[in-house]
């Protein structure tokens, strides 16, 4: 029985959420504007929270109560909320010193 | 005795007076006043103040207490063939045939009861001593109505003493550093003596001196530009000196042991060393002084060798002997006592006592006292230190009795340690008996009887007359005696040095360089009369081959001295040589036994040698030369130098009306040619005819060096026009010092009411006639007035003072003082046993009492009389009237003149004997140390150095260096390495953070595997 036609397991969540991750870092690792390495980051976090939320599945452990993993994957949505705030302020910070929001250019703190 | 108890501390604060005028100088001087004038003041406050002090201590102190002690005249002695007997014993030895005539003995029976009586009087007068263990001891005690005794026809006195303890420095064992006093009436007549004669050159000096106030240009200095060195003054630096001096010097003379006295004299020596460098620029006076120094330093080695014989074999320094008592209260005897009435001196309590400070001999002998709860502790030898303890109430007292060095050498006939001998003979003191024969026989003798007896007393008893016998025969044989002699000849080198004797007299002269206050104190009444004082404090101690010693070395000096005298041009060098040459006579004097006489040449040649130092000070100041053919003439411009040197000239010449009166020089000098007289009488050897023609000859020499000096500068046509022309009177402050030691050089030494009648006399009839005389210029229209009117007050001033003087003695006379003049004093002071006669050991001489020379006294005053009147009439002949011409005479001794031009060859001689091959020496040894221990250690320090050096290159540069190097720069490579991917953008970062934890996980992985395989 393949991958695809057994039923849904978390193993498949977690194949979700690391696409999702790899998709985010490669996002954050190409994209030049600052915005879309924030989405990048979004998604990261995204492919994080889906894994805890498969990790917190009943299917995986019977004393679950199956919501713990929900739990800190609330948690982690409104530290995203937080963190996008304060990237965006930075990010029009960053406008309005250098009239752009390209990341390239953000290099001041290089060795 | 009541008055002498506190005249330590008067004649103390006199000692301290300059010494803190000294301190006070010392950290203000140059602020007092302006440029340090206030200094001068300072220093003659103070030794104006310790000259008051001195005459207090003299008149309200001393002369009350003894008065009856003084003796007008020497008692006469016995003819000479009465007693035989008594000198055998006294000498302890057989050997003596008895007709030897000795003129010291008596009957030594009746004295030595009445020394026991002073005994007794003596204890009972300290018992109640007040301050504890500065003790208060008057061993011998006064006489008491020996004065009346005129019927014994030759009584001796002990000497009158008051000794003690200021303060003890320290206790190294048997040695006792203390500071301590010996008051007897020479120190009291010394004292008054320096203390009036330093008052007067400080006043004069204030006057000498006025050119160090300001900027003093020094013209015998030539810079490298060819100018003349200008400096500040030193005014105050002068008398700070000068304080320092007088208070060296009045220590020296209140020094109680003869540590205190050395510490004195060096401190007299380095003085002498400041004020002869006075002008430290010229490099005369810096050779001068470091001469003076080093000279002295050649006797004061020999004096440590007599210092380290005294204590190396009496285990004392003290001169007299030390009564001493000690309260203890937290011992109890009662353990003891069982033990002490045995006769031992148990070891718990010996200790207990030496914490106490009572000093016991090693071994000691206890006897219980009749009376009461005492014991007695006693050494086996005969002046050891003893002790008796006593138990009073609740507490112990220890008088303890330390025996000086005075009381071992010449014991008085209770304590002599051959249990009988005539009193103040000299003696071998036991403990130099058994340091020349073996110090360890005592021990051994009372191990031996220890172990012998079972009775300790028995033991002591035996140990005791077994120890006397050895000490006995010992003695008879002549063990000890050499050390009497090393320590004699030892201290007599110290006043060799001092007292500028043959063959250390070469400093004396070049001392000169210092200014004149400084020559006439330091070199002729204090520096120099130190050595003297010293031969006369310690003459008890020297054997009859030391006197020999002393006796020799100033009569050469004597002879040799004036001689050089005759040819001197220099003023104060002729001074100089004058000096060096009565200091000879002292030494004679004392030398061949006559200690009155040397000591009242002490004391008048003090007073007219300072005078004619300050007289040609005086003139010195008024031509700005010292070269007497500069001179000439100056009668006339300074009337009152003149007359107060021909005082001086005509006092150290002896001139004197024979037998009526005379000056001072006069008595001391025909003393001591009576001396020399009487010692020729007893020997019938060369020796005392040579000491009695020198010293008669010099005598003669003496009146025509001075004269001739006289008139090369006061008599004549002046030679130097310019310089007369320039010529003026000294200062107030220069003449009164003048006039006042005039007076004293006239008088000192009178004793007769005859001779002040005679002298006030005189003195009126001069002063009418100088009124008279130059009141006559005093009327108007006459153009000199000005001048010749104010010298005539000048010379009526000294005139008046002495007037006022002979007054004060008449009156002090006439009030039953008879007895209170200078030789009285002295023969006050004269020291147990210089009234006994001496034969040497060695050599075939004897010393004869001094009251002896009486016999000879009409021959002598004649021949006296006669040589000082030639040698003036010789000078007179010559440098006054002309009638033999000087250069004639010069031309006829022309070997001679030369020889004493260049003063015997001596500094030439020196040259040679010492300086040179002391050049050589140095040479050579500078020569080695270059070649052989400079290139030994130069050679290390290379080897060292190239050591180090590879050291430095291959371990410390190459492998440490290189190691530390080496790391920092990895590090730094590392950093260089790792700043690359420090890029700075963001998505560089985030591919490294993949990457990372790709190969974290990689190698997590693979370790996982490879640890599970």
């Amino acid at each position: 029985m393949g991958f695809f036609d057994q039923p849904l397991t978390v193993s498949h969540y977690l194949v979700i959420g690391a696409v999702l991750f790899v998709m985010g870092v490669i996002c954050m690792a190409t994209k030049r504007n600052a915005i879309g390495v924030l989405m990048g980051i979004e998604l990261v976090l995204n492919g994080a929270n889906v894994n805890f939320v498969a990790f917190g599945s009943k299917y995986l452990r019977e004393s679950s109560l199956g919501l713990d993993g929900q739990l800190i994957a609330l948690f982690v949505i409104v530290l995203a909320a937080g963190e996008a705030a304060v990237a965006l302020a930075i990010a029009l910070n960053f406008y309005n010193n250098h009239a752009t929001i390209d990341v390239d250019n953000a290099d001041e703190l290089k060795g | 005795m009541g008055a002498t108890e506190y005249i330590h501390y008067m004649l103390g604060a006199a000692v301290l007076l300059p010494l803190l005028s000294f301190f006070l100088i010392l950290i203000a001087g140059p602020k007092m006043g302006k440029a340090g004038v206030g200094a001068g003041y300072v220093a003659m406050v103070s030794i104006f103040g310790s000259a008051a002090l001195s005459f207090a201590a003299l008149f309200f102190m001393w002369l009350p207490a003894h008065r009856e002690a003084l003796e007008k005249h020497d008692p006469h002695l016995p003819p000479h063939d009465d007693h035989h007997s008594v000198v055998v014993r006294s000498q302890g030895s057989d050997e003596h045939s008895p007709d030897e005539h000795s003129p010291d003995e008596h009957s030594s029976d009746e004295h030595s009861d009445a020394v026991h009586e002073h005994e007794d009087d003596g204890h009972a007068g300290h018992g109640d001593s007040s301050h504890g263990v500065g003790d208060q001891s008057e061993a011998h005690g006064h006489a008491d109505g020996h004065a009346d005794d005129h019927g014994e026809p030759y009584q001796e006195k002990p000497n009158v003493f008051v000794s003690g303890v200021y303060y003890t420095l320290g206790k190294f064992g048997n040695l006792r550093l203390e500071i301590s006093y010996y008051i007897d009436s020479l120190t009291v007549t010394m004292f008054c003596m320096v203390t009036l004669i330093a008052s007067m050159i400080h006043l004069y000096a204030t006057g000498y001196m006025h050119d160090e106030l300001e900027d003093y240009t020094d013209h015998d200095v030539t810079l490298s530009d060819g100018s003349a060195l200008t400096r500040p003054g030193r005014y105050s630096r002068f008398f700070q000196s000068l304080s320092l001096f007088c208070f060296s010097m009045l220590g020296l003379v209140l020094a109680g042991n003869i540590a205190m006295v050395f510490v004195f004299w060096e401190l007299v020596g380095i003085c002498s060393y400041f004020l002869i460098g006075f002008y430290i620029e010229r490099k005369s006076a810096s050779t001068a002084a470091n001469k003076a120094f080093i000279v002295n330093r050649v006797g004061d080695f020999g004096m440590i060798i007599g210092l380290m014989a005294l204590w190396g074999s009496l285990g004392t320094f003290a001169f007299g002997d030390a009564q001493q008592t000690t309260e203890i209260s937290d011992l109890s005897l009662a353990a003891y006592e069982d033990q002490l009435d045995n006769g031992e001196l148990p070891t718990e309590l010996r200790t207990h006592l030496a914490q106490h400070d009572v000093v016991l001999p090693r071994h000691a002998a206890v006897v219980r006292q009749p009376e009461g709860t005492s014991w007695a502790i006693s050494g086996f030898l005969s002046r050891d230190a003893s002790a008796i303890l006593s138990v009073e109430g609740d507490h112990v007292s220890v008088e303890s009795h330390l025996p000086g060095i005075f009381s071992q050498v010449r014991p008085d006939g209770e304590h002599h340690p051959d249990g009988e001998g005539s009193a103040y003979d000299l003696v071998t003191p036991d403990g130099m008996v058994h340091s020349s024969i073996d110090g360890m026989i005592v021990d051994r003798v009372v191990a031996d009887h220890s172990v012998m007896f079972t009775d300790v007393k028995m033991a002591n008893q035996a140990s005791a007359s077994e120890i006397g016998s050895q000490t006995r025969q010992a003695r008879a044989a002549g063990f000890g005696y050499w050390l009497l002699i090393v320590a004699g000849v030892g201290i007599f080198c110290g006043c060799v040095g001092k007292s500028a004797q043959f063959p250390l007299h070469v400093w004396l002269p070049d001392a000169m360089e210092g200014p004149t206050p400084v020559s006439a104190l330091v070199h002729s009444a204090t520096m120099v009369a130190a050595g003297v004082y010293l031969v006369g404090r310690f003459f008890p101690v020297f054997a009859p081959e030391v006197l020999l010693v002393i006796a020799s070395a100033g009569c050469i000096t004597l002879f040799m001295a004036a001689t050089i005298a005759i040819t001197a041009t220099d003023i104060k060098r002729v001074l100089a040589y004058s000096t060096v040459s009565q200091l000879g006579y002292m030494m004679l004097a004392l030398g061949i036994g006559g200690w009155i006489a040397g000591m009242m040449h002490l004391i008048t040649h003090a007073f007219f040698k300072s005078l004619l130092f300050m007289c040609s000070g005086s003139v010195i100041h008024a031509v700005h030369t010292n070269e007497m053919p500069e001179m000439g003439g100056l009668w006339k411009k300074m009337p009152v130098t003149a007359f107060t040197m021909l005082i001086g000239c005509l006092a150290i010449a002896g001139i004197s009306i024979p037998f009526v009166v005379g000056f001072s020089g006069y008595y001391s000098k025909d003393m001591i040619l009576e001396q020399a007289a009487s010692f020729m009488g007893h020997n019938h050897s060369m020796l005392g005819s040579v000491f009695f023609v020198a010293a008669s000859g010099g005598a003669a020499i003496t009146a025509f060096y001075m004269f001739r000096m006289w008139f090369l500068t006061f008599v004549g046509t002046p030679r130097n026009q310019h310089r007369y022309e320039h010529a003026h009177e000294s200062p107030k402050a220069m003449y009164i010092p003048l006039v006042v030691i005039s007076v004293f050089a006239v008088v000192v030494a009178w004793s007769e009411r005859v001779e002040l009648v005679i002298g006030a006399m005189v003195a009126i009839a001069i002063s009418l006639f100088v009124f008279w005389k130059f009141r006559q210029p005093a009327e108007p229209g006459l153009d000199h007035e000005n001048d010749h009117g104010s010298h005539g007050n000048l010379i009526c001033l000294p005139l008046v003072l002495s007037v006022l003087v002979f007054v004060v003695g008449i009156t002090w006379f006439s009030a039953g003082n008879e007895n209170v003049v200078l030789s009285s004093l002295l023969r006050q002071a004269r020291p147990d046993g210089a009234l006994n006669a001496m034969e040497g050991k060695l050599v075939d001489l004897t010393w004869p009492a001094e009251p002896y020379a009486h016999d000879y006294k009409t021959p002598v005053t004649i021949l006296a009389t006669l040589t000082a009147w030639f040698g003036l009439g010789l000078a007179t002949v010559m440098y006054a009237l002309g009638w033999l011409s000087p250069s004639d005479v010069r031309k006829g001794f022309e070997p001679i003149y030369n020889f004493l031009l260049n003063k015997w060859w001596f500094d030439e001689l020196y040259e040679l004997i010492w300086i040179r091959p002391t050049h050589a020496i140095s040479r050579v040894i500078s020569a080695c140390d270059k070649h052989g221990l400079d290139a030994l250690v130069d050679g290390s320090a290379r080897v060292t150095k190239w050591i180090a050096n590879m050291w430095d290159s291959l371990v410390d540069r190459r492998l440490l260096d290189g190691s530390i190097g080496w790391v920092a720069s990895v590090t730094y490579a590392i950093g260089l390495f790792l700043r690359r991917f420090q890029t700075g953008k963001l998505r560089h970062y985030v591919v490294f953070i993949v990457m990372g934890t790709i190969i974290v996980f990689v190698l997590v992985s693979l370790t996982r595997s490879l640890l599970a395989m």
